[in-house]
């Protein structure tokens, strides 16, 4: 039975990545999939791929390449110009059923859950949700660990009865591949296995998000100064905008504080809002519940200012201080901009 | 003509702890709600009814406990409650739950249409979204994920018209009936049951369905139909690092120190 198993298995090879894309442009968590992935495939000895579906992708499958895959499988067809469910669902199962991948990662985006969950089912293998760590041992079966009950715990899942073996991966946690313009791959073109009559569903409209002066995409920041209820009311937020605007960065804020209406939804930080990886994330006057840990605490350095030595805050705080944030952002915002005035009095 | 609602019953995300000596969750006196999102899934059955005088389903998954979180669904005003409760059941990933869930609609569909079925964007324990998808693909219907609008509903035309909430962008979107939707908190307020419905509910009957009723192969269901398989189960980690200067005492000697420090590091780029 076990010698069964194992031929079955072994039938499938390859690291797979699914290219998310909008409009002709890429979602970022692709990219850091592919470095992953190449890890995972350089273990394996076996190929990284890339999936690029769409309408005039020729360019995305160019940026593939660049990003690290050996070979992009493409499917190019105006049915496929928005991404749809059931036509990017008969798109990626026929692939899978031809070339059979070991590993499928998609980026754990509204998309990416979308579509790795009808994929799953279709192919009826396992599927492992908002993946933080990837790694595979010598027999080819994948250690997913997650984060779940809203980050109070860590698991670690495996598929090993069952191949492929998918997974959405969470964005900002895989570090991004470099781009090398100079590698090169190959592109195999296959034709779209649906038509335009089969379809269930159309889009209509795309409507970026904007308006209401909250276009900022906190996710994509190196520097996240983020307020809390401890910043007491709306106009405090101002305080925090000019602590960001000297480190040129973007203020976020927690749960708390957006409920109040302090701060618009697209700015929280946290399990309900975004998860992001600054280089340095400031938290002022937020306790540190669990759900905002989890969207922030992979961070490079995370700064905690809280009155409250207890705050669980500090315990994910590469440097914490025990203060009044009114008199603390304050003076911070003060010798940064000395710092700032002396050095650009140098250069000058 | 149905509209069915899965809901979930979830424990009170905050409180799970891990059992440092058998490395399990300790899920024991550990009090249980309606998992939030589905209370916007069951809330949008019930404006399809008000609106359209659908009869609305609320479907669950579960030990036999999971009957408190039906009947929370019957005192809000769906009309039958269903508990799906087997012991072949259990150790379920989503792969099988969803088989178990979309055999259940199916079953339903025997004894009238079901127009529509909503589930909650993700759950707070399993937090997955992939038992909304794996019900659409095994009924084969529209999939609609992450609905925080419902524009039109033509039911003449089959069709639905609805806005998609995803990352920086919505999507406006026209889908055939019967659809399955995901919903995200912003589509509805849910309501509060009213005292005479609170009576009637505990007077209702909530069925409940095992595999006798529903039929499916033991291969597909419970923890033999589960491709994944949690093989461990940790806190994370958290690494401790420095208290800087004495903020109360001396704000603007604390900010200098840290500067220094992220001066140190290379972090600034003033
Ligand atoms: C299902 C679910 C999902 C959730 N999702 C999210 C999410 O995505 N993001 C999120 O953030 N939360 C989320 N929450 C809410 C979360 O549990 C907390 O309630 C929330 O994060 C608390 O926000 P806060 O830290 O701003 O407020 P509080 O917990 O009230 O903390 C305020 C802090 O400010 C400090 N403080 C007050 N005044 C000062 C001062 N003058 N100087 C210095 N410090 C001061 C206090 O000591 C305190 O620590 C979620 C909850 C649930 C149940
Ligand atoms: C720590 C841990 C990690 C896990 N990780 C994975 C994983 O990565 N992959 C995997 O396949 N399984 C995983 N599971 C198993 C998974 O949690 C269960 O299969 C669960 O029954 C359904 O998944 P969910 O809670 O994530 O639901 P989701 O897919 O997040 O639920 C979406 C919606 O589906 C409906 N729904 C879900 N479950 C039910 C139900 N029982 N009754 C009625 N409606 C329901 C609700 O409307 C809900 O809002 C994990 C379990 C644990 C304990």
């Amino acid at each position: 039975e076990e010698a069964e198993l194992a031929r079955k298995l072994s039938a499938y090879r390859g690291v797979w990545v699914f290219i998310e894309q909008t409009e002709g442009e890429a979602a970022k968590v692709s990219w850091e999939l592919l470095g992953k992935g190449k890890e995972l495939a350089e273990a394996r000895n076996c190929e990284l791929a890339a999936v690029v579906m769409g309408e005039g992708v020729e360019e995305l499958c160019r940026q593939a390449i660049g990003y690290g895959a050996q070979r992009v499988f493409s499917m190019d067809a105006p049915v496929l110009r928005h991404y749809r469910t059931d036509a990017y669902q008969r798109g990626v199962c026929a692939l899978v059923e031809k070339y059979r991948p070991e590993v499928i990662l998609m980026g754990a985006t509204g998309l990416g859950r979308d579509l790795a969950g009808v994929v799953a089912t279709e192919l009826s293998t396992g599927l492992t949700a908002d993946c933080t760590g990837l790694s595979i041992d010598d027999k080819g079966n994948l250690m997913q660990t997650r984060p779940a009950f809203g980050g109070n715990i860590m698991a670690t899942i495996i598929c090993d009865k069952f191949r492929p073996q998918m997974a959405t991966v969470r964005p900002h946690v895989m570090p991004m591949p470099p781009f090398d313009a100079a590698l090169t791959g190959e592109v195999v073109r296959e034709s779209v296995p649906v038509t335009e009559e089969e379809m269930k569903v159309k889009v209509l409209k795309i409507l970026m998000d904007g308006g209401s002066g909250s276009q900022v995409d906190i996710s994509g920041a190196d520097f996240i100064i983020s307020g809390g209820r401890g910043m007491m009311n709306k106009e405090n937020f101002s305080m925090l905008q000019e602590l960001a605007d000297v480190l040129g960065g973007v203020v976020g804020a927690s749960r708390s504080a957006v409920d109040a209406g302090w701060m618009p939804q697209d700015r929280q930080v946290g399990q309900t809002g975004k998860t992001v990886r600054p280089k340095v994330y400031i938290a002022c006057g937020i306790s540190g519940a669990i759900q905002h840990l989890v969207g922030m605490q992979d961070s490079d350095v995370v700064i905690a200012i809280n009155r409250d030595p207890e705050a669980p805050i500090f315990q994910v705080a590469s440097y914490g201080i025990v203060g009044d944030l009114f008199q603390v952002i304050p003076a911070l915002t003060r010798k940064l901009k000395t710092l700032k005035e002396a050095r650009s009095g140098k250069r000058a | 003509m149905y509209v069915v609602a899965c809901i979930k019953q979830v424990p009170d995300t905050t409180q799970v702890q891990i059992d440092p000596v058998t490395n399990t969750l300790v899920r024991d006196g550990i009090p249980f709600i309606v998992n939030p999102y589905d209370s916007h899934a069951l809330e949008e059955s019930l404006c399809m009814k008000d609106r359209y005088g659908f009869k609305a389903v609320a479907l669950s998954m579960g030990p036999p406990n999971a009957e408190a979180t039906l009947r929370k669904a019957l005192s809000l005003g769906a009309d039958r409650a269903i508990l799906l409760s087997d012991r072949a059941f259990g150790g379920a990933d989503t792969l099988s739950t969803s088989n178990v869930l979309a055999a259940a609609i199916r079953k339903l569909a025997e004894q009238d249409e079901v127009g529509l079925v909503f589930c909650g964007k993700q759950t707070i324990d399993g937090d997955t979204a992939q038992v909304g998808p794996g019900i659409a693909v095994r009924l084969g219907i529209s999939q609609l994920t992450l609905v925080d609008r419902i524009e039109h509903l033509d039911f003449l035309a089959r069709k639905i018209r609805v806005r998609r909430k995803l990352e920086g962008r919505y999507e406006i979107v026209e889908a055939k009936l019967p659809a399955m939707i995901t919903v995200v908190r912003e589509l509805n307020q849910p309501r509060y049951p009213t005292v005479p419905m609170r009576l009637k509910a505990v007077q209702s009957d909530v069925d409940v369905w095992d595999n006798g009723v529903l039929r499916l192969d033991t291969n597909s269901i419970g923890l033999k139909g589960s491709p994944t398989w949690v093989s461990r189960i940790f806190s994370p980690e958290r690494s401790q690092g420095e208290i800087v200067g004495d903020g109360l005492k001396d704000p603007s000697g604390t900010a200098r120190d840290l500067v220094e420090r992220l001066l140190a590091r290379d972090l600034l780029t003033v």
